[in-house]
């Protein structure tokens, strides 16, 4: 196996290019597992650690920019107060060991249907930027994930970064799994409500072939906030769970050795209508900092 | 005995104890700074420079017929050294603890996932993956038997065993295979009116899941050829002598050429009871002449060693008005899966400890352990009284309830004391405080309610740092569950342990040595070995040889019967060393030897202090002795009656849950155990083995399974198969009460497996109590909880 580490973002897209079968590896949270248990056998690996930009993140025209290296932990650590739900989701990560390696740009890279930061992201509208010898393009998160563990990046193509705008409203995540700590979802959902648009962003994990949002779901709420935004008064209950279920009713889930798929369904529509519970009663406080 | 002409670099070494600790008290381990910093050497660090990997080619089906093997493709991968299959097995081509039934390497059927196949020796371990690749095997697939009760209701077709395996020296008296059917063992307990009504009767169903030992440490073990033919063998196992014996026929040589010594053991749990990579890496090391080290992974390492048994169970208990328990029946069926382990031995437990520690006058259980074509089971910590625990406690809440009455009231009114009569026969004659242990903990405080809302922690929510609830759905559950384990071997069984002690004085101080192949696994008895050394010879300094074949057989560590029996053996032989130093001393002095004692060093009397230096001079003083509990006997084969188990151990648990009622997550809040040991010679190590205990109970109660379909494990990795967090496990309160037991060393109990059997059932108490409903399966899933 050859072990490619490139110390700039221009040897790494090169890189990237010359071998376009090298699989890249910043925390090795995914690729180490599937190595260790005999499931890849790369002829290549591309270390991405030594690339000094995929550590940083800033902040461009109020746009977070997050390096796709950058490791949960500094997500939460640095990054709480910009990116509530994706900070939540990272908190929800293994175990703090895995917190320290695994990064965003994994996670996006292996477009799990069950990654964690993928609901997060989809609820707050991120985009993702990628670049290669051909140039960088930036991709809406929703159209990113193409299928089971496949996305929209081109053989030559890496994650660079994930661009963030900072919520003007309250975000929500809640995770489902069968213990504690340290478990892959068997159901995520995010939320984020967006006052200065008037709007609902929502994203749904371990449901469906792939992350995915709920628009029914964003619309219907989004019309039932209308006349609330202002006024701020109480959500009524029923509206709630109604939003439940339409979050449920845009998952498409399997059965599988985590959860079955009725359990997903259920789930989703409890785990939506508490976020937007908790959501809710955020904003009625005023709290949430404007962007 | 020859000894190796080189040791590998991770091999044990003697360990020498930070010093001071004598039975009653919280020695420090010998290893324990050593593992603390990382630097113990496990099975899987074992090393030599010329070492070969050996890896073995699995079954992918978990019923096939064998048409043909072909080795070539692999043996033509540069770097492979060896390609065996079970042709290469010299002598016998079967293994087995109790019925050696399991092949070596498959003989022309596959019956489990798994099964081993082939294996392969080459110079790099990946070499050695991918050469056993390219082995061509060609399958008739069959269609696998995967449910014990249709293994068992069709015996006349379908069979997965052909011919009656040989009845090996370690069988039980009372195992008795069936050779024309999937019937590994019937037990059948017989007391009293087989035909008793009562006022109240309650009957229950349940099922209980396959449970993984999870132990960290995977399969090791360096295989060294000897220059007279024979082979060292370095393993991490639980029993080093009936490995040996079980290598000894594979390989078709003598004891004295077949010398084991045990390696870093990182857990076992039972696990580690059969043989994995043993006879494998043996089989490679002599075919090649190099050493040959075999190291399994984690998804290995899952189909390399057996599990819990799965249970399924119909209860039927009868009690009077007022409480009393007029009868009992139950039908307890163990799936044993291809090869039959220990499923005899735990079909005994099982069926004589099936109803629980409580007194019933009629009896009536049928346990059977059958055949099929899922992954083998056998031993595991608690052994055939985990799964019943779960049936007779909940039965035991329901039929409280079916009487309004408190569950801890009932299960006191019934519980077995001293001199109660068992199921089968015996006369429990030490200490049972059953009733004491549950009314202790009915009195301990019950934690607070957590903070909910905008205040809540998320770590006290069921669900975690998942985010999954604020205190909305959650109700409190508070359970109680009560258990006794059989500690030792059973049923006749010649349950002894070696001992050999040497006093001597080295560099002016006097040392003891202890050595005995009992395993320490993790569980301490390195430490206990050198408490009661120190206790009994009166000296600080006491040196643990490594564990090996050297001496006689220690016996398994596993029943909870390592402090018993091998410390029993290490009283007596530092008995016998003391005698003679004591005689000694008294010829040297002419003092009358019953007036000497040992004491720090020294001969001592009233006005004598002689170090021990001037009373051995250079000689050592050295003692080798067996040492047996107390003889049982084996089962009636019609009735079940019998002198059968030696001592019990008693824990009972108080859980308090709360549970997320809409998710179906959960959030044990705390869990608090109270157990008899007896006497507790190392107490903070018996805390620790009520904490692991529990924890691992709570583990079956709720997530822990291999969920197999159509034979196939479907989640063989910690991924999936999820053992508890520090979010999972709650913080405990322990009392542990010490009513010797006048038949033992020091009084004392064996201490590992009760707390495993009470705490999953007093779990699931409390999640009933939360719910409403009546959960008859375990481990219990978010998907039974919200009925989705």
């Amino acid at each position: 196996m050859e072990f490619l580490q490139p110390t700039t973002w221009e040897e790494a897209v090169e890189t990237k290019a010359a071998h376009p079968d090298a699989v890249p590896i910043a925390g090795g949270t995914d690729v180490m597992v599937a190595v260790n248990f005999g499931r890849l056998r790369p002829a290549r690996l591309l270390d991405l650690t030594r690339v000094p930009d995929l550590q940083q993140w800033d902040t461009e025209d109020g746009v977070v920019r997050l390096g796709a290296g950058v490791p949960y932990a500094r997500v939460i650590g640095e990054l709480g107060d910009r990116l509530p739900g994706l900070a939540m989701a990272a908190r929800t990560i293994g175990s703090p060991q895995i917190r320290n390696r695994g990064t965003v740009g994994g996670n996006l890279a292996t477009a799990s249907p069950a990654g964690d930061a993928h609901p997060a992201l989809l609820a707050a509208d991120a985009e993702v930027e990628v670049a290669s010898v051909r140039g960088t393009r930036r991709i809406p998160v929703a159209d990113f994930y193409t299928g089971v563990k496949r996305s929209a990046l081109a053989d030559d193509e890496l994650v660079a970064a994930v661009r963030i705008t900072p919520p003007s409203g309250p975000q929500q995540y809640s995770k489902i799994g069968t213990r504690n700590a340290m478990v892959i979802a068997v159901a995520a959902f995010g939320l984020a409500l967006h006052p200065d648009r008037r709007a609902v962003g929502t994203g749904i994990g371990s449901a469906a072939p792939t992350p995915r949002r709920a628009p029914a779901a964003e619309e219907f709420l989004a019309g039932e906030l209308d006349g609330l935004w202002d006024s701020r008064a109480e959500l009524p209950p029923a509206t709630a769970a109604r939003f439940g279920e339409l979050v449920a009713g845009a998952a498409a889930p399997i059965d599988d050795v985590r959860g079955t798929a009725r359990y997903r369904v259920h789930a989703l529509s409890v785990m939506a209508r508490r976020t937007l519970t908790w959501a809710w009663a955020e904003y009625r406080k005023g709290e949430t900092r404007c962007a | 005995m020859s000894t190796p002409t080189r040791s590998p670099s991770g091999a044990p070494s003697h360990l020498t104890g930070p010093g001071g600790g004598r039975v009653g008290d919280d020695a420090a381990r010998p290893d324990g700074v050593l593992k603390v910093r990382g630097e113990f050497a496990y099975g899987s660090d074992l090393w030599m420079d010329d070492m070969l990997w050996g890896v073995t080619l699995r079954s992918p089906h978990p019923y096939a017929r064998i048409r043909s093997v072909d080795v070539g493709p692999a043996l033509a991968v540069p770097g492979v050294h060896a390609v065996l299959t079970s042709d290469d097995v010299p002598g016998s081509k079967t293994y087995g603890l109790e019925l050696a039934d399991q092949p070596v390497l498959a003989v022309d059927v596959v019956r489990y996932q798994g099964e081993p196949v082939a294996l392969v020796a080459a110079d790099h371990p990946e070499t050695a993956r991918r050469a056993a690749a390219r082995i061509a095997v060609d399958y008739e697939v069959w269609e696998p038997v995967t449910d014990a009760r249709e293994a068992l209701g069709h015996p006349h077709w379908n069979r997965v065993h052909e011919t009656e395996a040989p009845v090996t020296e370690l069988s039980r008296e009372s195992a008795h295979l069936h050779p024309e059917g999937n019937l590994v063992r019937h037990v059948k307990v017989r007391k009293g009116d087989p035909d008793a009504t009562a006022d109240v009767v309650v009957v229950g169903e349940y099922e209980v899941g396959m449970q993984d030992q999870a132990f960290l440490g995977p399969e090791s073990g360096l295989a060294v050829p000897a220059e007279d033919g024979g082979v060292e063998l370095y393993v991490a196992t639980q029993w080093l002598h009936v490995d040996q014996r079980q290598i000894c026929a594979a390989l078709g040589m003598p004891p004295e050429r077949v010398r084991l010594t045990l390696a870093g053991v990182g857990g076992a749990f039972g696990g580690r009871e059969d043989l994995s990579m043993h006879v494998h890496a043996c089989l490679l090391a002599l075919h090649t002449g190099r050493p040959v080290k075999m190291s399994y992974n984690r998804e290995e390492s899952f189909f390399g060693h057996v599990h819990r048994h799965p249970a399924t169970m119909r209860y039927e208990h009868g009690a009077t008005r007022d409480g009393d328990l007029v009868y009992v029946r139950a039908q307890i069926y163990l799936d044993g899966g291809a090869y039959a382990s220990s499923t005899p031995a735990v079909v005994g437990n099982a069926g004589t400890m099936g109803i629980g520690p409580y007194v019933v006058p009629n009896v009536h259980v049928d346990c059977y352990g059958a055949y099929t074509n899922n992954p083998p089971c056998g031993a595991m910590r608690g052994f055939g009284s985990v799964q019943t625990a779960f049936a007779y406690e909940a039965q035991m809440d329901a039929l409280a309830a079916e009487l309004g009455m408190d569950p801890v009231e009932l299960r006191c009114r019934n519980a077995m004391e001293q001199g109660s009569p068992t199921p089968t026969g015996q006369v429990v004659d030490s200490p049972a405080p059953v009733a004491e242990l549950l009314r202790r903990l009915q009195a301990m405080p019950l934690p607070p309610s957590p903070a909910t809302g905008a205040d809540a922690d998320l770590r006290d929510m069921p669900g975690g740092v998942s985010n999954t609830t604020h205190g909305e759905g959650v109700r409190r559950g508070v359970g109680y569950a009560v258990a006794y384990k059989n500690v030792a071997f059973s049923e006749g069984f010649d349950d002894h342990s070696t001992a050999r002690v040497r006093l001597e004085v080295v560099g002016g101080e006097p040392t003891v040595t202890v050595h005995t192949a009992a395993a320490e696994v993790g569980q301490g008895l390195v430490t206990v070995e050198q408490q009661i050394a120190r206790t009994e010879l009166g000296v600080d300094r006491v040196v643990v040889a490594p564990k090996d074949t050297a001496v006689g057989s220690a016996g398994s560590t596993s029943a909870s019967r390592q402090t018993y029996v091998t410390g029993g053996a290490v009283k007596a032989a530092c008995e016998a060393v003391r005698a003679r130093v004591l005689e000694r001393a008294a010829a040297l002095t002419g003092w009358p030897v019953g007036d000497l004692r040992l004491f720090d060093g020294a001969v001592v009397a009233e006005g004598l202090q002689l170090p021990l230096a001037e009373v051995l001079g250079d000689d050592a003083v050295e003692e080798t002795l067996e040492w047996r509990h107390r003889p049982t006997e084996a089962l009636d084969p019609e009735t079940g009656q019998g002198f059968a188990h030696v001592q019990y151990a008693f824990a009972a648990h108080r859980a308090v849950v709360d549970v997320d009622t809409e998710l179906g997550l959960l959030k044990v809040v705390e869990m608090a155990c109270t157990q008899d040991v007896g006497k507790a010679i190392n107490p903070q190590a018996v805390v620790g083995q009520i904490q692991g205990g529990t924890a691992q109970g709570l583990g079956l109660a709720v997530m822990e399974e291999v969920l197999v379909r159509d034979g196939r494990v479907r989640n063989p990795s910690f991924t999936d198969y999820l053992i508890p967090t520090v979010l999972d496990m709650p913080p405990m309160r322990i009392e542990v009460l010490e009513y010797a037991d006048p038949h033992a060393p020091y009084g004392l109990r064996g201490v590992g497996e009760a707390p495993n059997i009470s705490s999953g059932p007093a779990v699931l108490a409390a999640i009933r109590q939360a719910t409403g409903l009546p959960l008859t399966r375990v481990p219990v899933r978010p998907e039974h909880i919200t009925r989705t």
